[in-house]
């Protein structure tokens, strides 16, 4: 057993209302610069719609994640080591920047300068990148907003696998829901795997992933390789940038952006303790269905003697500790076991997961067919099939996503019971599995959502990456490595050494 | 005129390769941020899928046969087996048919970055100038061809042998062996010194990543840095 620590995120896709809040606060923060206008780090995207790069679930197109091979181990879909090297050349998996879009601004003087003429003067589109005229915007990064477009181009979503999807197109039977999507920032990442000169890495104390812009060569082979398509290529700087799970913030106990400024109160932000010597077992296993229960073992219990005693032996700071015993992303993920990783089929063991939203009775329910055992309605009657949430969140197993639903519909019709009719319904809860306790602490997290119960973020401890001894009266005057170490590493001219990190292994 | 002759093939290269050396290390240790391949495939797909791997076999081909054919010793070849006169042969069908390949993905190249507005708007004079140049350098080696099938008994590639191992192993004399070969060998010779003597200031320099990212062959898949 291998002790790390990872802050992970959980969104309530229950709660999503789909404002784009989180992508707006995000791109003004991180992206807002030439090269990076088309990327949004955090997007929104309407589902069922086939999203932002187009068609990014359609693994059999654009090859992202991992395969696993006959011999059972694992390989980055994209192809093995010498087959990726073989592609640097061209990449036949990247996608077009018209995949996303291309990024563009209006002319917005003309308003000013416009002769007089009969009609309003409008300010037309121009690419930022030629400069010229864009006669059309085709696509963007939440392009079907609220269903918009035809069903036969939505329903090109991958998630319709193995359902009956034409009923879907018509207006009585339609259904929607938001997926903000952003970096996982998995435990076992094919961006990482893919890198030909090795600049993306796993930090070891928060598990974020991150691109070494000083060792990036271009070769953009992490952006095929990322099943969500959250690598995007820089084409000003030539490097591939992504979201940095707003570390700088991360590290001094802050939510990310997206989190803080999320209106909804929808994500979550806690510690997950895991073992790393069980992910590539994990991330092998033959059934993708099996693929969210064996990253589910891969997590372990923060209050079990022997999980904290080795963690402290892997140098787990006691903060983190703590903050992972009253981790939301822990009693989410495995406590209540409501919130699920997205395509874990990928076999990227995403980091990011999902509550799945509860919809609305559908209409052919609601015309007297209503499937009910009498204390809670049957999830299948709901109007987001539930086939179609499991192939989005469990490979498309749809008991473990069954039993989520059935378990926010029990906290709320025993909510309700408590609150309305002043009664307490506790048939409700044995259906569901939940016990009184259990049931409470739902409604605090979900429904209440407090700040501090929503983000509990240990500070990074620097002494658990460098040795602070080396540091004594050295910080801030050497001019080799800062506070790095006491060594005056220079450069070729005397100065301060830029920071190349050799590709090393962390043991 | 033999003073230009012992400059431009005794002193410049030396020149070119200090320029060369010495460019890409102080690059490499001052501006990471620099270094790269600089791909345009995100902007326009297209021609680049043919136009880049062909240009990327048959250069890298013509780079390797260069250097082995004319950095080996005579007798080295003769020991295995291979006539002068053969080598010749060899040199001159292996250079046509991995120059072609060069020439037309090079074309394909040159073509999508004139002419596709979005890499045109996105292009630096150095990326212009580095493509004409290998593609001057490219039709200047491959039109030596035909001076080539005039002596087809590798005389003068011999003499081109003989400076260019003169050269790297600092021995004098070495622009004699040029001086009177075909025009077109030295001004092939002269654009391709001077690529290197670009190599450090252009997008060239990723062509040592490239022989960097061998490395990833043997590298176990994921990679976890601390902080550090």
């Amino acid at each position: 057993m291998k002790v790390r620590a990872q802050i992970g995120m959980v969104l309530n896709l229950d709660k999503c209302i789909g404002c784009h809040t989180c992508s707006v606060t995000c791109k003004n923060v991180w992206t807002s610069r030439e090269g990076m206008e088309y990327a949004w780090f955090n997007n929104v995207e309407t589902k069922p719609g086939i999203g932002y790069p187009k068609d990014w679930e359609n693994q059999e197109r654009w090859q992202g994640g991992w395969r696993r091979k006959k011999n059972g181990r694992i390989e980055p879909r994209q192809g093995g080591r010498w087959r990726l090297l073989a592609n640097i050349f061209a990449n036949p998996n990247l996608p077009e920047i018209d995949d996303y879009y291309e990024p563009f601004t209006f002319d917005y003087e003309h308003l000013h300068n416009a002769p007089e003429s009969q009609t309003a003067p409008v300010a037309r589109p121009r690419s930022l990148i030629t400069g010229q005229r864009m006669e059309k915007i085709e696509w963007g990064p939440n392009w079907e907003e609220i269903l918009g477009g035809e069903f036969a181009k939505r329903g090109q979503d991958y998630n319709f696998e193995a359902v009956q999807k034409e009923i879907y197109g018509q207006f009585e039977n339609t259904f929607m829901m938001y997926l903000p999507r952003l970096c996982e920032h998995c435990l076992n990442p094919s961006c990482v795997a893919s890198c030909p000169s090795g600049s993306i890495y796993k930090r070891e104390e928060d598990g974020i992933v991150l691109v070494d812009q000083d060792k990036c060569r271009g070769w953009r082979m992490c952006v095929s390789g990322c099943p969500y398509k959250k690598i995007y290529y820089n084409w000003q700087t030539g490097k591939a940038e992504k979201c940095i799970f707003c570390y700088p913030r991360i590290e001094v106990g802050q939510p990310t952006v997206c989190s803080e400024t999320c209106v909804g109160r929808i994500r979550y932000l806690g510690v997950l303790l895991y073992d790393a010597d069980k992910i590539e077992s994990a991330a092998s296993v033959a059934d993708e269905k099996d693929l969210y229960k064996a990253q589910l073992d891969v997590f372990l219990d923060p209050f079990a003697a022997e999980v904290i005693e080795q963690a402290r032996r892997d140098g787990v700071p006691e903060s983190w500790l703590k903050a992972a015993q009253a981790s939301p992303v822990y009693k989410m993920a495995m406590d209540w076991k409501i919130a699920f990783p997205l395509h874990p089929e990928y076999r990227t063991l995403p980091m990011v997961w999902y509550v799945p939203p509860l919809s609305p009775i559908s209409s052919a329910a609601n015309s007297g067919q209503v499937a009910s055992d009498g204390v809670l309605p049957d999830v299948r009657s709901l109007r987001i099939p539930l086939r179609y949430l499991a192939n989005l969140l469990t490979a498309g197993d749809e008991e473990p996503v069954a039993r989520a639903l059935e378990r926010l519909l029990a906290m709320r019709a025993f909510m309700r019971g408590r609150h309305v009719e002043k009664r307490e319904d506790t048939a409700v809860l044995e259906r569901a599995g939940l016990s009184l306790a259990q049931v409470e602490d739902m409604y605090r997290y979900l429904a209440i959502a407090n700040y501090e119960d929503r983000f509990v973020i240990p500070t990074a401890h620097r002494e658990y990456a460098e040795n602070a001894f080396d540091l004594r009266g050295g910080c801030g005057f050497s001019f080799g490595n800062g506070c790095s170490d006491g060594a005056s590493e220079t450069n070729l001219f005397g100065g301060k050494k830029g920071k190349s990190i050799p590709i090393k292994q962390v043991a | 005129m033999s003073y230009l002759n012992e400059f431009l093939f005794g002193i410049y290269p030396y020149i070119a390769a200090a320029v060369f050396l010495l460019g890409s290390l102080v690059r490499f240790d001052r501006e990471q941020y620099t270094w790269k391949s600089d791909s345009s495939q995100l902007l326009r797909r297209g021609q680049l899928r043919l136009g880049s791997n062909l240009f990327h076999i048959g250069i890298l081909a013509l780079f390797f046969g260069h250097l082995v054919g004319l950095l080996m010793p005579k007798e080295l070849y003769h020991a295995l087996g291979l006539s002068t006169a053969a080598k010749q042969m060899l040199a001159i069908g292996a250079g046509g048919v991995f120059g072609t390949l060069c020439l037309v993905g090079l074309a394909l190249l040159v073509h999508r970055r004139l002419a596709e507005p979005r890499i045109r708007a996105t292009s630096t004079t150095m990326d212009i100038v580095v493509l004409l140049w290998i593609l001057a350098t490219l039709l200047l080696g491959l039109s030596s061809i035909f001076a080539s099938l005039g002596h087809r008994d590798g005389s003068v590639m011999v003499l081109l042998g003989n400076w260019a191992q003169h050269i790297v192993t600092f021995r004098a004399g070495a622009a004699d062996f040029i001086a009177g070969v075909h025009g077109l060998y030295k001004v092939h010779l002269f654009f391709g010194m001077t690529l290197f003597l670009l190599f450090p200031f252009s997008r060239l320099v990723h062509v040592w990543s490239g022989f960097a990212a061998l490395g990833y062959l043997t590298r176990a898949y994921q990679i976890v840095r601390s902080k550090g």
